[in-house]
């Protein structure tokens, strides 16, 4: 929305206004800050009881050369009033720490939207840097928007003047003098972020006083002059009763592995090596040591979905987390647990590829990948998650399709739940689904690949217990007994067995539900990460008064039992990608319908108002038809 | 309960009612016979054991022992072994790898199984050559070996497994012969009382690709004369009626007649559990294996010294911290900032 320029005016005050949504991207380099400065502004709205929803884009260099548009990092976050589900398409407030942020980011910028730049920055040697010929603040570049030029270093250092830190520690508070004046231009409380500041600088109180006392001058600078003449507020959003959190989809990714651990009653083994954007997975289960987890960082890849297989062997629950070209390096692996038949969960965060292509990028390309990427018929079962909070329960399904069907389970994530952050209600632990897994104990009549009848499971007997010794291993197997079997015929009926055993989830997992028209002229159709921009567009639409039907895929392998139905039941379907087409192919493949693909492969997420342009016109040639 | 205590243990406990597919006269045979011997000795209780191998002939022997055993990938028998260690303290966990598998594919595994001191009895059958895929060389083999892969022959210098393990820090260090029975057997027992990772190369026959390849030393007579058989304490003595010696002179080993003057007494006398490897390291330098050079072959343990291991050092922190920070799943679920809206749609910080 547009932030209006008048509001309600009190005599001597700016005027105030009440908004229902805002966007706000902080801007900066790499050093700045603003990943940290977005995080506690969306953390104090989520206090506030706002609606929310972040989008942080930062570098793969850890510090680019400094005022450069490589080094460029930004967070924007969206707050409302209302349930919102996406970080919104274009910014209403952009603050540039320097000119390359200006430059980086102005072409998202709303018209008439907020610019607060630190003019200390712009000097002739970062103007020339960031690429600019003349200064953006001095010619009429920027008329189209509402400029406020903060000189925020030497306001920084004025209002440190007689602390002891060296310059460069004062100067490394500026970004807390924007947080502090974007506070109070969204009448947000400094509470929670003085609490924080003092927790996490227990130990160098001087560092927490100092950003204190920053961000209270960047708040009685707009107090006290007036820089804007209109104050804004938004409010808490309606939100279902509940109690909530704020949190990131990597975090609700290790949380919930914690969950299925407890509820499962299988201790959490976590292989795994450092890879963008997953290694914050490792980062947070290493804390979650209590919990009886294992965390083990490999020598590479392959060790690490290697150990975790052993530890399923010896009854834990093993998980291996990475990206795409991690998750190639560990196909060799994922086809041993899918011949030895072992509960595993592959967690892969999709970045943008091929190889290294844009580590710190969000993509959804890796779905064939997961699908095929590995030697002969290896039947995987595929989960994704499409929200930040829907990382939770999607961690709970995976390790339920593991252990129930002794297979290994590839849940696909990116990098834009994994890093965006939402509002989560949090459940209750005891409506959490029961994952209890019992190993198999009697010694009488025992097979290693005897069966269950319904779910074509394999037994799980661990070493330790007396009379199971058995051995397994990537060997053809003859069914049942286990042995090394080199027979056609064994092959063959093992090749079916273990392709019919993945596809017997499908007999316990939900239908895939319409939302909108159960039938009709267009169906939008999601997986993973693109549930909020599609959302967002088909309400709208709906809306403006046009007629479209929306679904989301969780279970990609198997496809819920009734999607070439549903498929059927509309003229059109239209399947939004951050790929070239990867869920169209198979869907296509399966049900021989014609798919159309929404493709955009930019490193970032669709925003709403393109796949509603996109909506527009199809339903637009759909009434002309 | 029962109160009876279990028969003892055999050695036909530990064979399985697999058919054992090695080639005839491949010295595999021998070895399986001797872990078959060692493993009843041990105390341990069968389902305990658990036998972790990688692709390659000497990986199919978990197929013909009795035990827990899994044949996993080409070279990725040290993680998926690491992996069942760090969770299941309880087990006694050993590898079998070969030349190909654990110093070439598996090359880092094995390294970073040995440097972290993971608590398994690794056995690495170096027979110089890959059999399995019929006959390339390997590692292991000799400069100048003509193979399938190397007909003209090869160029590529081979790693001394001893040097490998020892350079990676490797906590107990041995080595025996397939066929030396007795010896092989005794390293294995050592090995298996070893707390933490024990690599144990056994130099073993490929009798169709790589035949008589260690002839040199198992011959009648090479095994006085070319084996050096280390004992800790002991002078490093060696040849038919123990009439030569090895002298350290500071910065090398030399091969001395013991007779004339020279006696025991000039000899080094051997220290396994030296604490700084560089002795181990140049003692498994003086030979690369076959008995072809100047000096003998080392056997036995060249390396025994006791450090922490990696395993339980990971179990310890997960006990600790068990104790030290009692938190239920609801806590963790809520975290430490959460809001909660009422029934009339109002915002409190704080949960219910």
């Amino acid at each position: 929305m547009t932030l209006p320029i008048a509001g309600q005016t009190d005599a001597g005050k700016a005027a105030e206004a009440t908004v229902s949504d805002v966007v706000i991207r902080f801007a900066g380099d790499s050093g700045d800050g603003m990943q940290l400065t977005g995080t506690q502004f969306t953390n104090t709205s989520a206090l506030i009881g706002n609606d929310l929803s972040t989008l942080p884009d930062f570098p793969a260099e850890i510090r680019a050369p400094a005022g450069t548009l490589p080094g460029v990092s930004a967070f924007q976050v969206r707050i409302a009033d209302h349930d919102i589900h996406t970080p919104g398409d274009a910014p209403d407030v952009l603050v540039a720490m320097n000119p390359a942020a200006l430059k980086a980011n102005l072409r998202d910028l709303r018209d008439n939207g907020v610019i607060i730049v630190n003019t200390d920055e712009f000097t002739p040697r970062n103007l020339k840097r960031a690429g600019y010929e003349s200064n953006p603040l001095e010619d009429d570049s920027l008329n189209a928007f509402r400029l406020y030029r903060v000189a925020l270093t030497t306001m920084t250092r004025r209002a440190l003047e007689e602390s002891e830190l060296d310059v460069r520690s004062k100067d490394r508070c500026k970004n807390f003098l924007a947080l502090g004046m974007i506070y109070w231009l969204f009448s947000r409380p400094l509470e929670p972020t003085i609490d924080w500041l003092r927790v996490k600088f227990r130990r160098r109180p001087e560092i927490a006083e100092a950003n204190v006392k920053v961000m209270k001058a960047g708040w009685n600078f707009c107090d006290i002059t007036d820089a804007f003449q209109v104050r804004y507020d938004v409010e808490p959003a309606k939100l279902e009763p509940g109690t909530y959190r704020s949190i990131h989809g990597n975090s609700a990714l290790a949380i919930g592995l914690v969950a299925a651990s407890r509820r499962s009653g299988l201790p959490l083994f976590l292989g795994a090596y450092p890879i963008t954007p997953a290694s914050d997975v490792l980062h947070e289960l290493a804390t979650y040591k209590h919990f009886g987890v294992t965390t083990y960082q490999a020598e590479d890849e392959i060790a690490a979905v290697c150990a975790a297989i052993g530890a399923s062997f010896g009854g834990n629950l093993g998980v291996s987390c990475s990206s795409g070209p991690g998750i190639a390096l560990k196909a060799e692996g994922i086809n041993l647990a899918v011949m030895v038949e072992l509960p595993l969960v592959i967690c892969d965060i999709q970045r943008g590829g091929p190889s290294t292509g844009l580590p710190t990028k969000t993509e959804q390309a890796d779905l064939l990948q997961v699908m095929f990427g590995r030697n002969n018929e290896s039947p995987v079962p595929v989960i994704a998650a499409s929200s930040p909070a829907n990382c939770f329960d999607t961690a709970l399904e995976a390790v339920r399709m593991a252990t129930a069907y002794m297979t290994p389970v590839i849940l696909l994530s990116d990098g834009y739940i994994a890093n965006g952050a939402e509002p989560w209600r949090i459940p209750q632990v005891e409506e959490l689904p029961d994952l209890r897994v019992d190993f198999h104990q009697n010694a009488e009549g025992f097979m290693p690949y005897m069966r269950d009848e319904q779910t074509l499971a394999r037994p799980w007997a661990i070493p330790g217990t007396p009379g199971l010794e058995h051995r397994i291993g990537g060997l053809e197997k003859e069914d049942v007994t286990g042995n090394v079997n080199y027979e056609p015929e064994n092959h063959d009926h093992m090749v079916r067995l273990r392709a019919e055993k993945v596809a017997r989830i499908v007999n316990d997992i939900p239908d895939l539900e319409v939302e909108g028209p159960q039938s009709g002229k267009l169906l939008v159709l999601g997986w993973g990460s693109t549930l909020g921009a599609i959302t967002g567009a088909v309400n709208q639409a709906r809306a403006d008064g046009l007629t479209v039907s929306r679904a989301h895929l969780w279970h990609i392998n198997p496809f819920p039992r009734n999607l070439g139905d549903v498929l059927d039941r509309f003229e059109r379907v239209l399947v939004p990608e951050m790929n070239l087409g990867q869920l169209a192919l198979l869907l296509r493949a399966r049900y021989l319908k014609d798919i159309e693909t929404y493709s955009k492969v930019e490193g970032k997420p669709f925003t709403r108002d393109e796949i509603l342009h996109r909506i527009e016109r199809m339903t637009g040639e759909s009434n002309q038809r | 309960m029962n109160t009876t205590e279990a028969p003892p243990l055999t050695r036909k406990d530990f064979q399985s009612d697999q058919e054992v597919r090695w080639c005839p006269g491949c010295g595999d045979y021998a070895i399986l016979s001797a872990v078959q011997q060692v493993f009843p000795e041990l105390g341990i209780p069968r389902e305990k054991f658990v036998i972790v191998s990688g692709i390659g002939c000497s990986s199919r022997f978990p197929y013909y022992m009795n035990t827990y055993g899994f044949h996993s990938i080409h070279g990725r028998a040290p993680a998926v072994a690491t992996g069942i260690k760090m969770t299941r303290p309880d087990l006694d966990v050993w590898v079998v790898t070969g030349d190909g598998d654990a110093l070439s594919i598996g090359g880092n595994h094995l390294i970073h199984t040995l440097r972290r001191n993971v608590n398994l009895k690794i056995l690495l059958f170096n027979n110089r050559v890959y059999g399995l895929t019929k006959g390339q060389y390997s590692p292991t083999s000799e400069l100048g070996k003509r193979t399938k892969s190397t007909p003209h022959g090869s160029v590529d210098f081979p790693f001394n497994p001893l040097n490998i393990a020892i350079g990676a820090g490797a906590t107990f260090v041995a080595r025996s012969v397939d066929i030396f029975m007795p010896h092989l057997k005794a390293v294995l027992k050592r090995a298996a009382a070893h707390k933490g990772s024990a690599f144990v190369e056994v130099m073993q026959n490929c009798n169709i690709y790589n035949d008589k390849a260690f002839a040199a030393l198992t011959d009648k007579a090479g095994r006085q004369q070319n084996g050096l058989y280390l004992e800790h304490g002991k002078p490093l003595v060696f040849g038919d009626n123990k009439d030569k010696g090895l002298r350290f002179t500071g910065t090398d080993f030399e091969v001395i007649e013991l007779g004339n003057g020279k006696s025991e007494d000039d000899c080094l006398v051997w220290d396994e559990e030296h604490a700084n490897p560089s002795l181990a390291f140049q003692m498994a330098s003086i030979s690369t294996g076959d008995g072809l050079g100047d000096f003998p072959v080392p056997l036995g343990v060249l390396r025994a010294v006791d450090a922490p291991t990696y395993d339980a050092g990971v179990i310890d922190q997960i006990d600790e911290l068990t104790t030290a920070r009692p938190q239920t799943l609801d806590q963790l679920i809520h975290g430490t900032d959460t809001w909660t809206v009422d029934a009339g749609g109002n915002v409190h910080r704080g949960a219910n």
